[in-house]
């Protein structure tokens, strides 16, 4: 019903993610759905063997991961971070202490679930458990670190302990002062920490701090257990390191170790953000809208989660989108609405902290799409895009700045400009921005790796160029991101399917009388039936059973 | 839990000790294998019979610039340095010689067997490994230190043997061996990203690391005919034949130059 990029891509060619990891992880998928499709062809010639392994790893692994198992498979140019190499057998997610091979059960675990905030998809269901056991095997058959002599011990990792208030303090003042978590992961966890901008894996490839506020995007999974063995096992290849040594020499308890756990999970929500459609416009009726972006109001707005993905479609297209998502709220008070956006973004680009990092993730990505020069340092941007007119029906723009028959309306911010912008879009790159008569007012703040925007606008304006916004109705809203220091501009972005902005209407007075009256109704009709039941009573018993077989 | 590590805990110092009893035999007298479990070993260099190879690594050329550090994020550590840090990749001496060239014996001792010498000690000093070089034999325990009570992460990424990746967020040491041998190991330190250290891991305790006269010395060897080579991290390695005869020193250098 939406033409939408992600769905449509995704009914066609989900791999059966299972349900548990949500949309982001399924929009995951569709990165590798979209490359892999293209590759299948090639990779088939490889059955040769009749080994099950080595058939379905042709098949269905060696895209990404190569035919003989390096990592570079054709596709792997389009992926931060790079498809694993099993020749080191160098495994992120173990039960093993670090640097230790893993378990087999820890290679199908990962082959199972597949490794969120990655374009590894899990293939339960879309494999037999033969063909994944198979796999197991033939992905060890690709290093040399692997004996049958050897089989790795998994740790025990005991059971959590119980979370507390004192718990999740005891944790934080670790996270801050003890084991320094923030020196990489930022004072609020969102991955901005100070030696943020130099993290490479073993490859050389640059990579990203996890944003600890988002868990279900964490590589080995984001429930306290999860946490707890990635703190005791490191996650080996990267820069996060195994904690083992600090519990062993004593400098943290494993009650401690355990309450870091705790608190890192407490950086996220308590539930992964459900699929939303609708952002609700929340009316403010008695109390003025929020002012500023920081406006203590906004505590009391719900906000909805919309999944961003890379954009795919025009080129040069851009696979490693550093915006995976963003929080959007909205206020209005029946004359002017407020749209506060937050996403997490560790710097205010451009920075010159991070034009290392930048370049090595543009020379990362764009060989694949014909290398672009390297534009200089770029702002971080956000555009929020709605159509030009309401629709009739379903019949939506296209979701990329619409075209000649529908175009869009948008809002433009950029981080190294105070203001923001209107403008119409009929096709990627043919934005146009209003010149004068702006009614769009921008208020910019970032803070602890994350950008608070938020817009405001009167409802309606006497511009034509602008669309009018209506309570009580669907408007289609969509939004792109761009961090310029993860080497993002012009197409190269995120990009959002459809969504819906709901202003609420303002309370018709029916709403307090209708209930009353229902009431009131209820109480008649309840004395009504007693007293007529009463009244069948007096008259005899088998005027009673007379009714019943009525 | 922590089963595994509590027990690795207290095996480490205990073999430590026994290598440690070992090398303080005097003559050769056996020591604990890394590996654990194998027989004590027998040092087979007779020392009346050996010789030695000792040299210099020369520089020609001009030096490449090497960035400073700025470890203005890290007071404690730039607190340390009398004068800016810089970077440890070409470190070309006052007297033109280059510091830092691993030199280890390549081939000809195939056919002998080494006791493990004792630990040996890589400091986190100052945000940088000191040394910036080490060699080790295979299975010999390396203590690495953080003598600046700050967070660093020792992140070995080797080809041949395991790697680890292991924080050590206070002042503390932690035990690790390599078993296989290996040139070189590479260690980084991902929270300051100009922290690297290089490990030559080998079957024997024939290497030697040039220092700030350039100067390496190989003592002790059984005579024979050797395969010697001079590894830099960035200009590459070069080998030579060399003779060692009874009671000589064999005179030995290598030219790197700047390419």
């Amino acid at each position: 019903m939406m033409p939408a990029l992600t769905r449509g891509a995704m009914s066609e060619g989900d791999p059966g993610v299972p349900s548990g990891f949500g949309v982001p992880k399924r929009m995951a998928t569709v990165v590798l759905v979209a490359v892999a499709s293209a590759l299948t062809a090639g990779s088939l010639s490889a059955q040769d063997g009749d080994d099950l392994g080595q058939v379905t790893y042709d098949r269905w692994c060696a895209g990404c991961h190569g035919v003989d198992g390096t990592g570079n498979g054709s596709a792997a140019g389009y992926m931060l971070p790079r498809p694993r190499d099993f020749t080191q057998a160098l495994y992120q997610i173990r039960s093993t202490a670090s640097g230790e091979l893993p378990t087999d059960e820890d290679i199908l675990a990962i082959i199972d679930r597949g490794m969120p905030g990655t374009t590894m998809p899990g293939w339960e269901e879309l494999l037999s458990d033969d063909e994944r056991d198979a796999l197991v095997q033939y992905l060890k058959s690709f290093s040399r670190f692997f004996s049958p002599d050897q089989v790795p011990q998994a740790l025990d990792f005991g059971s959590p302990t119980r979370v507390s208030d004192d718990v999740l303090a005891e944790g934080e003042q670790l996270f801050r002062d003890v084991a320094d978590c923030a020196a990489c992961h930022g004072d609020g966890g969102r991955g901005d920490g100070e030696s943020s901008t130099t993290l490479a894996d073993d490859a050389g490839f640059p990579i990203r701090a996890a944003d600890l506020t988002e868990n279900w995007l964490f590589n080995g999974g984001g429930d306290v257990e999860d946490i707890y063995r990635r703190l005791l096992t490191g996650l080996d290849g990267t820069p996060m390191p195994s904690l083992a040594d600090v519990v062993t020499a004593g400098v943290i308890t494993n009650d401690q170790l355990w309450a870091l756990a705790h608190y890192a999970r407490s950086l996220s929500p308590e539930d992964p953000p459900g699929i939303t459609e609708v952002v609700r416009g929340v009316l403010f009726e008695d109390a003025p809208i929020p002012s500023s972006v920081n406006d203590e109001a906004w505590e009391g707005v719900e906000r909805a989660y919309l999944p961003l993905v890379g954009q795919i479609i025009v080129s040069p297209r851009w696979f490693d989108p550093r915006v995976d998502g963003v929080w959007v709220q909205a206020a209005h008070d029946g004359e002017t609405v407020a749209l506060r956006v937050s996403w997490s973004d560790p710097n205010n680009s451009p920075d010159p902290l991070w034009a290392d990092f930048k370049s090595q993730v543009i020379s990362a990505m764009q060989p694949k799409e014909g290398d672009p020069q390297d534009e200089g340092p770029t702002p971080d941007q956000l555009m929020v895009q709605f159509p030009m007119q309401m629709p009739d029906g379903m019949e939506m723009p296209f979701f990329l700045s619409g075209d000649n028959r529908r175009p869009v309306y948008l809002w433009q911010w950029q981080s190294d400009s105070a203001n923001a912008l209107e403008g119409e879009g009929r096709g990627v790159g043919t934005e146009v921005f209003q010149s004068d008569g702006q009614n769009l007012t921008v208020d910019a703040s970032h803070a602890d790796g994350q950008w608070q925007v938020m817009f405001t606008r009167p409802l309606v304006t006497e511009n034509d160029a602008d669309l009018d916004f209506v309570t009580g109705e669907a408007i289609p809203l969509a939004l792109f991101a761009w961090d310029g220091d993860n080497g993002e501009s012009g197409t190269r972005g995120a990009v959002s399917s459809w969504y819906f902005l709901f202003l609420e209407d303002p309370t018709p007075v029916t709403v307090y009388v209708a209930p009353a009256l229902a009431m009131l109704l209820t109480v008649v009709l309840g004395f009504l039936v007693v007293g007529n039941a009463q009244k069948k009573e007096r008259a005899g018993g088998e005027v009673v059973s007379e009714t019943a077989i009525s | 839990m922590l089963d595994r590590i509590e027990l690795r805990g207290i095996v480490a110092p205990a073999l430590a000790l026994l290598v440690m009893a070992g090398c303080g035999g005097g003559d050769g007298g056996g020591g604990g294998g890394g590996g654990g479990g194998e027989a004590a070993v027998e040092n087979p260099v007779d020392a009346a019979t050996a010789g030695n190879i000792a040299g210099s690594i020369m520089f020609e050329g001009t030096a490449p610039s090497m960035a400073t550090i700025d470890m203005g994020g890290e007071a404690v550590c730039a607190a340390k340095h009398a004068s800016t840090p810089m970077v440890q990749e070409v470190v070309v001496n006052g007297n033109g010689t280059l510091a830092n060239v691993f030199v280890y014996v390549k081939e000809g001792l195939e056919s002998l067997t080494f006791p493990t010498p004792g630990p040996v000690l890589l400091d986190q000093d100052g945000c940088i490994y000191e040394p910036h070089v080490l060699g080790v034999m295979a299975g010999q325990d390396i203590t690495i230190r953080n003598s600046d009570g700050l967070l660093h992460n020792i992140n070995a990424s080797p080809e041949i043997n395991r790697g680890f990746n292991s924080s050590q967020p206070v002042a503390m040491e932690t035990t690790r061996a390599f078993g296989s041998a290996e040139v070189m190991v590479p260690l980084r330190c991902d929270v300051h990203g100009w922290m690297n250290a290089y490990i030559g891991v080998l079957d024997h305790p024939f290497h030697s690391v040039s220092d700030g006269t350039g100067a390496f010395s190989l003592s002790t060897l059984p005579p024979g005919d050797y395969v010697v080579e001079a590894w830099h991290e960035l200009y590459g390695t070069q080998t030579q034949n060399v003779t060692v005869a009874t009671g000589q020193t064999a005179e030995v250098s290598f030219t790197f130059s700047a390419s």
